[in-house]
């Protein structure tokens, strides 16, 4: 007759009938929605860092200095482009200053003054290739100086587009942590509505229950084990559908980035994101436990 | 054991449905709890078994002050005290063995006890064949045998019955009272509050006699005797 009944307590043994006063269905289903959306926001975010930084290490470091009348004569016998050159390169902040060769200049003309621009007897400045050792460092003076010993010259600082650029992708990161936020915020109130609906729909089991000396603690606990279980489904299932989305994303973002190279899936994405999306389960989870908790203890205050 | 001084209760918004309730149960005691209905049984009775608190007086249970109790020192005190409701308050999607079983499973008792405690009670209660059956498939009576093999599977040291023999033939409600006694005897203080004047007669005891929220007497003579409606504290 009782020989069902373990020596332990039955695994899952469910005095307050959670399985269907908190179903299988609505609350994962709503949370995998959520764990997908979170999955696109933290690709956002982790896109919209690393592209911040492919940026401020490529177009950041860089820099170009324009010399009118780079031939003529400046101090201590050389040309003007010569000194600048010199200046540049003296410079604590600058990496390397190059001045482009006239084959450099007329291929980079070409596409606007077509082959041989040379002959055309242009008055093109000099073009000097400048990388800095840093990223956004400060040119001011040496752009002052610069203008002083060589009247006309021009550097042309890519570093405000760079910082537009920088503060572009911060804001999308903001956004991106924003809607983090939201989105955790929308999972708790989904979890704390269903665990509401459960408590409503099994008033009467934990009545008697908590009567015949349950603490809080333990019907609590019931409840967020339930909670905990279902978030931590939708979470996986949120976080799996969203890969192949992900994957097509980081395909058209490809010609972006620098790694492009590497071939597979795998490194398709930012590793940071294959380190972040097996967390969404579990912050799923983490928020279904303690929403849960949080709930159900709140409205057994209303018990004796 | 358990004491009341000045007690009295309202619920929330209501008149008062007790009032200046004094009266005291040394450890072993037998009460009956009589009256019409309306007058207040069940109303003292959850006072007893910390359904309510109290909203004036002072209530004592196994020695605990009710009213300065955290609450959440109130389960354990829940887990000394069984229940027998009028309504039975099974749970519904359990099978009638873990119904009993849950008051032991609550109080974290090992599976094996539970098993043999819960077989016994079950048997003595004349259930074992139906140890799997929901309550739903039960009868009546059936269902009241299961309530009070819930509530005195974990020897309680305070038992409360509201009305149970409401459900019950002449040979069950004789059988269930002498498993009362037999608690009484092993020291378990024992209130039974009941309409069954039948039963009252056969097994006379002391009696909390209560009429319209207040105790009129507490010897199991007929209520007309008391002149005066004078609280008595035993």
């Amino acid at each position: 007759m009782m020989s069902r009944h373990n020596l332990l307590r039955p695994a899952g043994f469910d005095e307050l009938g959670l399985r269907r006063a908190l179903a299988d269905r609505m609350l994962p289903f709503l949370v995998a929605a959520m764990a997908f959306l979170a999955a696109l926001a933290l690709a956002g975010w982790i896109g919209a860092a690393s592209l911040a930084r492919l940026w401020q290490a490529g177009a950041g470091t860089s820099l170009t200095v324009q010399v009118p009348h780079p031939a003529d004569a400046a101090h201590g016998g050389e040309t003007r482009l010569e000194h600048v050159v010199g200046m540049l390169r003296e410079n604590p902040g600058v990496a390397s200053a190059r001045a482009l060769s006239a084959n450099e200049l007329n291929a980079l003309l070409e596409p606007w003054l077509g082959a041989g621009a040379d002959r055309l007897g242009l008055p093109l400045p000099g073009v000097i290739a400048v990388r800095l050792t840093e990223p956004g460092f400060p040119l001011g003076a040496l752009a002052e100086r610069v203008r002083e010993a060589v009247p006309g010259t021009r550097l042309e600082d890519q570093g405000i587009w760079i910082t537009r650029l920088a503060t572009l992708a911060q804001s999308l990161q903001l956004c991106a942590a924003a809607a983090l936020l939201v989105v955790a915020g929308v999972a708790a109130a989904v979890i704390a509505v269903a665990t509401r609906g459960g408590l409503a729909a099994r008033r009467e089991a934990i009545e008697i229950v908590h009567g015949l000396g349950a603490s809080d603690s333990y019907i609590a606990g019931q409840f967020a084990a339930r909670a905990t279980l279902l978030a931590a489904a939708g979470g996986i299932a949120g976080g799996v559908l969203a890969l192949p989305v992900l994957l097509g994303l980081a395909n058209l973002a490809a010609p972006f980035g620098t790694t492009s190279e590497q071939a597979g899936a795998f490194a398709m994405l930012p590793v940071g994101l294959w380190l972040l999306l097996p967390g969404l389960p579990m912050v799923a989870a983490a928020i279904g436990f303690t929403t849960a908790q949080a709930t159900v203890r709140r409205w057994l205050r209303q018990l004796p | 054991m358990v004491r009341f001084d000045d007690v009295g209760l309202s619920y929330a918004g209501h008149p008062e449905v007790l009032h200046d309730l004094n009266f005291e149960l040394a450890e072993g005691a037998f009460r009956w709890l009589l009256g019409p209905s309306g007058a207040g049984k069940t109303s003292l009775l959850r006072l007893m078994y910390l359904a309510v608190r109290p909203t004036r007086g002072r209530l004592s249970i196994l020695g605990a002050d009710v009213a300065s109790l955290r609450r959440r020192s109130l389960p354990r005190l829940r887990r000394r005290i069984g229940v027998v409701f009028q309504d039975f308050r099974l749970l519904g999607h359990l099978s009638v063995f873990d119904n009993a079983a849950l008051p032991l499973r609550l109080a974290g008792r090992p599976e094996g006890q539970i098993r043999a405690d819960v077989g016994e009670m079950l048997r003595w209660v004349g259930l074992a064949k139906k140890a799997d059956a929901r309550p739903a498939e039960l009868s009546g009576g059936e269902q009241q045998r299961a309530a009070i093999a819930r509530a005195v599977v974990v020897r309680p040291n305070l038992l409360l019955a509201d009305e149970p023999t409401g459900n019950l033939d002449e040979t069950q409600a004789e059988r269930l009272m002498q498993l009362f006694k037999e608690m009484n005897r092993l020291g378990t203080t024992v209130v039974v509050a009941t309409h069954n004047d039948a039963l009252v007669s056969r097994h006379p005891a002391r009696a909390l006699r209560l009429e319209r929220g207040r105790l009129i007497g507490t010897t199991c003579e007929p209520v007309a005797a008391y002149a005066l409606p004078e609280p008595e504290v035993q």
